[in-house]
Order: structure tokens, then sequence, then C-alpha cells
């Protein structure tokens, strides 16, 4: 039954990765933009939602479409003002701007909302535990694991069904290529960056359960969401749902069966995955 | 064509200086640094140890110079040499022996081991793998001092005994370390003076210079025939030796080694710091730890969230408006009161 467990609580965990990571991959395969800023999306998506929930009485989901439609709005004008000039720049000047990006987004969450993590705001219907037929199981994970597989069949349809994916995969794939077909890559690249940060947002809000809101969020899980970016292979949608399940799973495996080793597991395989494929485990046709 | 074993060079070229004989009396500027930290002895009452910390932030921010701003080697991940020479002094002070140079050659020669393994594996990559791998590698450090609690003490940290009188060897009573922090001061300050010649020297070099085309055509630089891994690996390696030693240093003047000298913040601040005081220029290490140590002391004392805020809008600022960090705003400021255009910023670009 242990082995059931560390399936369905990695699954819910990588889940969570997922979704938060999913807009990232294509920030940083369509534009090779290094943007380490991304958790501040997500942390500040965990705040919004927590305040609508608790001064405004939003339901649990509102709170957290509100929180995507704030953080997809703020990504779209950062998008236009900070990072475009980013994009000529080297990678050393895009890690350290968005490093700058993600003190000062701590440091604003520190001002306003102090610096203890915040208690989730889990509404009744989502606390206790539900019955699977064979066993039980907390509803909340069960929750984000029907979220997260939702969220990833309609973002499958988009990316690699809909002739808005099918440009967006060119773009990747070749972006010089794309815009002599006439593909407005700028364009597209805003609508993607938008719709990235709205899930980082509500990926936040909804997972604040398993990573709890507090300042320095987008610190401390900046590496996990890069993690699964990276391993995926960057631009590739398949491939940060392979990796952020399976980021999921080895934490998860390794929190229950081999505690005394903490994350040295992770980054252990990350370290050799990267050596073995340094374009991660599926990347799209342009890093190869 | 040119001539064999004739290094290619641009016009704008200044040909490398390398020892004292190529300096020149406009040179004399580079005392001003070293005047500085000497007279801080004197006059710095009360504030050596902070003046410490300072020198061993200027080393650590050195070496990260010679791997990102020399090598172009892009890493997010410098604190696990940092926090490995820290720990290893600290270990060593524990368990071996107080004397504080052994501490500090061990520190130094074991981050530098470290960095050329790591090195070994991970400068193969290029982009972003390679920036995750530094990052991975750094991971790795700190879970492991999390984990071995019985040698690190985890979270709480590892206090670190007083370090034994300097230089009592054959009789000789030796230097002992006061409360001021006065030997201390200037002990560290003699280490970051003799890693600054060998830093100087290196980059003046043949081998620094070939690491500078590495750094700008990699491709073109194999072409030529230039080792190009080897030399990336040797000068990882040199620079992890050096914050290896940075780290001891730390530990032997703050008397406890913890977890924040292995973490992501640590790697983040000191590439801050290079980038505030300006890469490949040896002295913005200077003057970027300097800048960055006195206003984090200033900022910080008023309000710890007010420092974050500082820290961010700097390095936005210096990426977005300021290129080539303070050095480069002084060499501007310079450049108004000189009347020959031709440059004469310190070696590489």
């Amino acid at each position: 039954m242990l082995i059931l467990t560390i399936l369905l609580d990695g699954i819910a965990y990588g889940m969570v990765l997922f979704i938060i990571s999913v807009g990232l991959t294509v920030t940083m395969g369509l534009m090779r933009v290094v943007n380490l800023a991304h958790g501040s999306f997500a942390m500040l998506g965990g705040y919004l939602s927590s305040v609508m929930i608790r001064h405004y009485d939003a339901p649990f989901i509102g709170g957290a479409l509100i929180a995507a439609l704030v953080c997809g709005a703020l990504g779209g004008l950062a998008e236009l003002t900070v990072y475009r000039p980013l994009y000529r720049k080297g990678e050393l000047a895009q890690v350290l701007l968005t490093f700058g990006m993600i003190f000062i987004s701590i440091a604003s969450m520190t001002l306003i909302f102090g610096t203890t993590p915040i208690a989730e705001s889990m509404p009744k219907w989502l606390e206790g535990l539900v019955d699977l037929g064979f066993r039980t199981y907390p509803t909340y994970r069960l929750f984000l694991i029907v979220v997260g597989a939702l969220l990833a069949l309609g973002l499958y349809f988009i990316i690699e069904r809909s002739l808005f994916g099918a440009r967006l995969r060119a773009s990747v794939d070749d972006p010089g290529m794309a815009r002599a077909l006439g593909i407005n890559v700028n364009l597209l690249f805003t609508l993607t960056f938008i719709g990235g940060c709205a899930l980082a947002g509500f990926g936040g809000a909804i997972g604040a359960g398993i990573l709890p809101i507090e300042p320095f969020y987008a610190l401390r899980y900046l590496v996990l969401f890069l993690v699964v970016v990276v391993i995926g292979g960057l631009g590739s949608f398949r491939g940060s749902l392979a990796a952020a399940l399976a980021v999921g799973l080895i934490e998860t495996t390794g929190k229950y069966l081999l505690p005394q080793l903490g994350s040295f597991l992770l980054w252990l395989i990350v370290f050799g995955l990267l050596l073995w494929r340094p374009y991660g485990l599926l990347p799209p046709k342009s890093a190869s | 064509m040119t001539e064999p074993g004739k290094p290619i060079l641009s016009p704008a070229f200044t040909p490398p200086g390398s020892g004292l004989a190529a300096l020149q009396l406009r040179d004399i500027w580079h005392l001003a640094p070293w005047a500085i930290a000497i007279g801080f002895y004197f006059v710095g009452d009360g504030f050596h140890s902070f003046g410490t910390n300072i020198l061993i932030m200027i080393l650590f921010t050195l070496s990260l110079d010679l791997a990102l701003g020399y090598a172009g080697i892009i890493t997010l991940g410098h604190a696990a040499f940092f926090g490995a020479g820290a720990y290893t002094a600290g270990i060593v002070a524990v368990h071996m022996t107080t004397d504080p140079l052994v501490g500090l050659a061990l520190a130094t020669v074991l981050a530098g081991v470290l960095g050329i393994i790591t090195g070994m594996l991970i400068l193969h990559t290029q982009g972003v793998a390679m920036f995750m791998l530094t990052l991975a590698i750094a991971s790795m450090f700190y879970e492991v001092a999390n984990q071995w609690r019985s040698l690190t003490g985890g979270d709480d940290g590892l206090t670190v005994p007083r370090s034994a009188p300097l230089l009592a060897y054959f009789g000789f009573a030796g230097f002992r370390f006061d409360f001021r922090g006065m030997t201390g001061y200037l002990y560290t300050l003699s280490v970051v003076f003799l890693w600054f010649l060998i830093a100087w020297r290196v980059v003046k070099s043949p081998f620094g210079r070939s690491l500078d085309g590495i750094r700008q055509n990699p491709r073109r630089m194999r072409a030529i025939g230039t080792p190009v891994w080897w030399r990336l690996v040797a000068m990882y390696g040199l620079s992890a030796a050096m914050a290896g030693t940075a780290g001891a240093l730390q530990a032997h003047a703050t008397r406890l080694v913890g977890l924040t000298s292995l973490n992501l913040e640590l790697s983040g601040i000191v590439a801050v710091m290079l980038v505030l005081g300006g890469e490949r220029r040896l002295y913005g290490a200077f003057v970027g730890a300097a800048f960055f140590m006195i206003v984090q002391d200033w900022a910080a004392a008023k309000n710890p969230v007010y420092w974050m805020f500082v820290i961010g809008g700097l390095l936005m600022a210096v990426v977005l408006f300021l290129e080539g960090g303070l050095m480069g705003l002084l060499d501007k400021i310079a450049g108004l009161f000189t009347r020959k255009p031709e440059q004469k910023a310190g070696g590489a670009k």
C-alpha cells in the first residue's frame, strides 16, 4: 500500500509542479530567456487567492481563477516592459535581472504579508478523505491530480492540436524560419507569456497545500521549477509533464523511503540526467 | 597570414602586461585599494571584524570573476566551493588542529580538487544545462551538509574553536588572534593579497588570454588548437580553490559555519557583487563587494525588507543601465578628464 501512497502523492506533487512550470518551459524554449522570476508569479497567485478567499469570501477555485487573471495581466506587462530588452542580452544578464526581480518580489510580499507562511485556506469540500473503493485518499490531493490532468489535456489540445499550437511549436523549433513564414513570433510570445504566468498563478494558488505560500517561495522552489523545465527539455510541453511527474515521484519516494537523504537523491538524478542528455529528455528539434 | 605561435591581435589590443615590469606611473592607482585596506587597520577601530568580512567577500567575488568573468562559465552554484572550504576549515579545527594555516591549506586544496572534479564533468555542456548543473552540484553539497549532522552539525551549524596563534612554529610565540579582530584582519588581508597576485598573474598570462578567447568564441579557439575543455577545467579549479580559501577565512573569522555558506542565496549574492563592481576587472570584485557589504550593513540595520528592495533594485539597474558595473562607471568618469580617447580598460574586452 505504501507504493500506492507514494505513487498518488508523487503524482499530486508533480501536477502542481507541472501547472506552475509549463509556462516557464515555453518562455525559456521560445525566446531562450532564462527567467528565474517565474516562481514569483506562482507566489503572487498564492497570496492573491488567499486574500480573495479570506477577505472577499471568494470560493476556492474562484480565488485561484482571479489569481490567474491578475498574474496573467502582470506577466503580460512584465513581458512588454522588462523582458523585451532582455532577449538580446546574454544569459548572465537574464539570470541577474530576473534574480533581482525575485528579491523585489520577496521584499514586497514580506512588506505586505509578513514573514510567516500563511495558513492554507482550504474549503470544506476539499478537507477530509475520499473513498476510492480500495482505499481512502485525501480529497485535496485527488483534486490536484484531477485538475492537473484536465489542464494537461487542455494544453495538449491547444499545443499539439490547434493552429495556435502549431505556430507555437514551429516558433520554438526555429524562430527565424517561423518569422520568415509570416508568424508573428513576438505576439505569440506575449500571449504565451501571459498564459504561462496565469497558469503559474493558478498553480501557486491551488498548490498552496503542498508548496506553502511564504515570501521566500519564489527562491525556495525556483530550482524545482527550473529542474522540471530543463530536464523536460526547453520548450517541450510533453517533456515538462514527464519531468514534473518524475520530480514529484522522486521527491516523494525519497521522503518516504530515504528521508535521511533529503533532496540529495533528486539532485543526484538531475545531475546524472543532465550529463547524459544536456538538452533534456524530450528536447524540441531546435536544441539538437 | 600570421606566423604560427604569434597571437592574432586586434588593433585596439594593449599588450598584456604581466609582472611588475609592465607597470607604469599612471598605474599608481593600483595602490589605492591596498592603501585603503591597510589604512583601515589603523583607523577602523571597532570595525575590524566587519572589514575582515568585506575582505573575505572580496576574495570570494574575485574567485567568481575568474570563472564567470574571465572564463565565461555561467555558474549559480559557486557557494558550493565557499561552503566546502568553510566546512573543511571548521571540521579541521574541531577534530584535528586549530592552526589556522593548516585548515586554510586543506580547505583550499579540497575545494580546488572538488572544482576540478565537478568541472571535468560539467564543462562539456553549455548554456542552461551547465548553469543547472552548477545549481545541482551546489544543492547536493547543501544536502550533504544538511544531513550529515554528526560531522557538520546540520542546520544548527558548526561552532569553530578559536584559532591557535598564527605562525607559532619553532618556538616562536606567533601572532595571537585578539578579540577585536585586528590580527585576523591583517591575516585575511595578506591572504587576499597573495591570491590577488596569483589571479593577476593568471589573467594576464597567455593562459588567461586563451580563456578570453574561449569565452568569446570556443569553436574558433578549438579550431586553432586550444585545449578548450582543459583550460576551462583548470580555471574552474583555480577559482574553486580561491573560493575555498574565502570560506576557510570566514570559518576562522566568524567561528561559525552554517548552511548559509552553501545556499543559493549566497551564490546569487556573490554574482551580484561581481556584476555591481564590474566583471573582468579584478578590482571590480573589490569595489562591488565593499560597496555591497557597506550598503547592506547600512540598509539592513534599518530594515531587512528595505534591504531586499535595495539589492533587487541595484541588480536590475546594473543590468539594464550600468554595463560594466561601478568600475565601468569610474572609467567613464575618468574618461571625462583625460584627453586620450584610447581605452585603458584593465585587460580584457
